[in-house]
């Protein structure tokens, strides 16, 4: 009754192929954006900023970049986190040895070493597909934590190649305080969403999506495939690059190479899977339910009386639900949640009528 | 030149070790279309499971024997959870699937058995022999024969038994296979069960080496480059894999690791596999595949 279209037409094509072409979705998002921007930052305490919102956020960008790579060009990929791990030193290195670089211009450059890394590893994909592809991106896993332990060049000479966050700060405005992280961090998720958005709307988008769906033949429609799959291995290396350098240097603050292992590909692949492959809003719900539900989880059994279940085994059953919520998922909603999000709006527009 | 050698052959017999792992994935991918990257958790689970048993005084063949239950069960309980459900999906959504299979798994060995490492002592001492002048190690001998009679008794069950002939007709053509009434389901829960016994020769095996622990689940990541060079659909494929990347890995690590620095083992073997993968995409005996639009 609230949620629905009746009423608003378009009179030009532009409109017509607006992004969000409801006035209420427009409005939503805008109503989001101001609380996260504005209310937010009143309403939040130091808990949440650094445990829970600032890691969500990242996260969520990490889910991006990869599913833009899986989702919709259809490259599996478990180099995820090597990847953010080279946008997370590139940036360091560059604050380090440029002095008075800005922030951003940092961040973006250690992005761009990212998808130059990210390019180099997925220039195989041409002739390799599939399951064959994981060694390509397993190969990029081991090597990039290997060479940046063992090259100390990347960490400045710091023992075991911990490296730690340079001030936070743009063009005077310091930024290291739980809020300003969290600004910062929301400012460029919110930005490199936007890009995202309208990557996968655009013939780039379209493209990929063609090759995932089969590649053989979207080259024969006269798509480049060398060229559309490299440019999803850069933008997916870049987006993973700056979220890399968002979790070192606003989340953590001291990171080390171990610190993006194969299980951080893992999580944000497990991200996508759970939050929806080739959805732009999944990486969001997935990263939420990532970052949420092992605090849910530890909340429940503190609920159990106590001793009844031993706190070494907390992980163990973490670990278990988490397999078994895969499974689930990939039976039940192989979209993930943000299919469910979607059905919940179509069920909105017809509400209160059935169909 | 000789020392050469004593690397070469170690190598090779550490490489009988890998392909142990890999010849569980080859059964599984073979009959189920399934790349099961539960493999190493499989190993993790029944390795404890026995080595947790032997230390709870239960004799050695018992152990064996309820060890080798429990991965029959898995069996029957992955058929009903997870392959049953997720017929005729992509090969990604089952890839994806295992990857949650091995979380359970994992999960559930370690809430069962504890997460402490174990010894294990299988008899063999590992005390190097000396053979034409070079040391080899008794133990890698002995995982070398192992593996060849369990080749030796996989390719008789393969080519000699009834049961045998349907898991190479699911393998060859799963749609002709039910046509001419073969029950697929059955044929899953028997190639993972053997999966699992494979699993637990390699959890033993490798278990007596490293020691019985979580990091064993971690040899998946061994096995891999192993099938990429040897092809996902042959068992001969992965010993031959095993063997290059054995023998590989040790050369380099005793060659190259001096020149660029040790700790390559994690590394190399993904970037030779990607060397042979731009030369023969489908590994070196795996089927080419013909694509149509």
């Amino acid at each position: 009754m609230f949620y629905q279209e009746a009423g608003q037409f378009s009179t030009r094509y532009t409109q017509d192929h607006r992004v969000f072409r409801l006035r209420q979705d427009r409005y939503g998002l805008s109503t989001l954006l101001l609380f996260a921007f504005v209310a937010v930052p009143y309403l939040g305490n130091d808990y949440w900023f650094s445990a829970i919102l600032i890691p969500f956020l990242v996260l969520s960008l990490a889910g991006l970049g990869l599913n833009l790579l899986t989702g919709y060009a259809g490259q599996l990929s478990l180099g995820s986190a090597a990847f953010m791990a080279v946008g997370a030193f590139a940036t360091y290195n560059v604050e380090l040895r440029v002095p008075g670089s800005p922030l951003l211009l940092s961040m973006a450059l250690g992005g761009g070493v990212a998808a130059l890394v990210a390019v180099l590893f997925g220039l195989p994909s041409l002739r390799i597909k599939g399951f064959y592809l994981l060694v390509s991106t397993l190969a990029a896993q081991f090597f990039v934590t290997w060479a940046l332990t063992r090259f100390s060049w990347f960490s400045n000479n710091s023992a075991s190649g911990v490296i730690s966050a340079p001030r936070l700060e743009i063009s005077g405005v310091d930024l290291n305080s739980p809020v300003g992280r969290y600004l910062l961090t929301l400012a460029v998720v919110v930005g490199l969403f936007w890009l995202g958005k309208n990557l996968v709307c655009s013939e780039l988008g379209r493209n990929w999506m063609a090759v995932r769906d089969m590649d053989t033949a979207a080259a024969v429609m006269g798509i480049a495939l060398l060229k559309t799959k490299l440019l999803a291995f850069a933008i997916s290396g870049f987006f993973l690059g700056v979220a890399g350098a968002l979790w070192a240097f606003t989340y953590l603050g001291t990171v080390e190479p171990h610190g993006f292992d194969l299980n951080r590909s893992f999580q944000i692949l497990f991200i996508i899977i759970i939050g929806g492959l080739g959805s732009i809003l999944g990486n969001f719900l997935g990263a939420a339910f990532i970052v949420l539900f092992p605090v849910l989880l530890s909340n429940l059994v503190a609920l159990l009386p106590a001793g009844l279940i031993d706190a070494g085994q907390i992980e163990n059953l973490q670990k278990m639900a988490f397999g078994i919520l895969i499974i689930v998922f990939l039976v039940k909603e192989p979209e993930g949640l943000a299919r469910l999000w979607q059905k919940f709006r179509e069920r909105a527009r017809l509400w209160p009528l059935r169909y | 030149m000789e020392f050469f050698f004593e690397v070469l052959i170690g190598g090779l017999l550490a490489g009988v070790m890998y392909a142990l792992v890999a010849i569980g994935f080859v059964l599984i991918y073979k009959a189920s279309g399934v790349f099961n990257f539960a493999q190493g958790a499989m190993v993790l689970f029944s390795a404890l499971t026995f080595v947790s048993l032997l230390e709870r005084g239960v004799p050695f063949w018992l152990a064996f024997v309820i060890s080798l239950t429990a991965m029959v069960l898995l069996a029957v309980a992955v058929e009903r959870a997870v392959l049953r459900p997720l017929v005729n999906r992509s090969p990604i959504t089952l890839f994806m699937a295992t990857l949650g299979l091995s979380y359970v798994i994992e999960g559930f060995a370690q809430a069962l058995w504890g997460a402490q490492v174990h010894g294990l002592e299988l008899g063999i001492s590992d005390e190097p022999l000396e053979l034409g002048g070079m040391l080899l190690s008794q133990f890698d001998i002995f995982a070398a024969v192992t593996a060849a009679l369990l080749v030796l008794a996989l390719s008789l069950l393969f080519n000699k038994t009834r049961i045998g002939l349907s898991l190479r007709a699911v393998a060859d053509d799963p749609l002709a296979a039910l046509a001419v009434g073969i029950r697929l389901q059955r044929v899953w829960v028997l190639v993972w069960a053997v999966a699992g016994f494979v699993g637990l020769v390699a959890g033993l095996l490798w278990g007596a080496r490293l020691g019985v622990q979580f990091s064993l689940s971690l040899v998946v990541l061994k096995a891999l480059p192993v099938l990429i060079i040897g092809g996902f659909t042959s068992i001969s494929g992965a010993i031959v894999g095993g063997l290059i990347i054995g023998a590989s890995e040790k050369l380099a690590e005793v060659y190259l690791g001096p020149v660029i620095g040790g700790g390559i083992e994690n590394w190399f073997p993904y970037v030779l596999a990607l060397l042979f993968l731009l030369v023969r995409p489908a590994g070196l005996f795996g089927e080419r595949a013909i694509e149509r639009v």
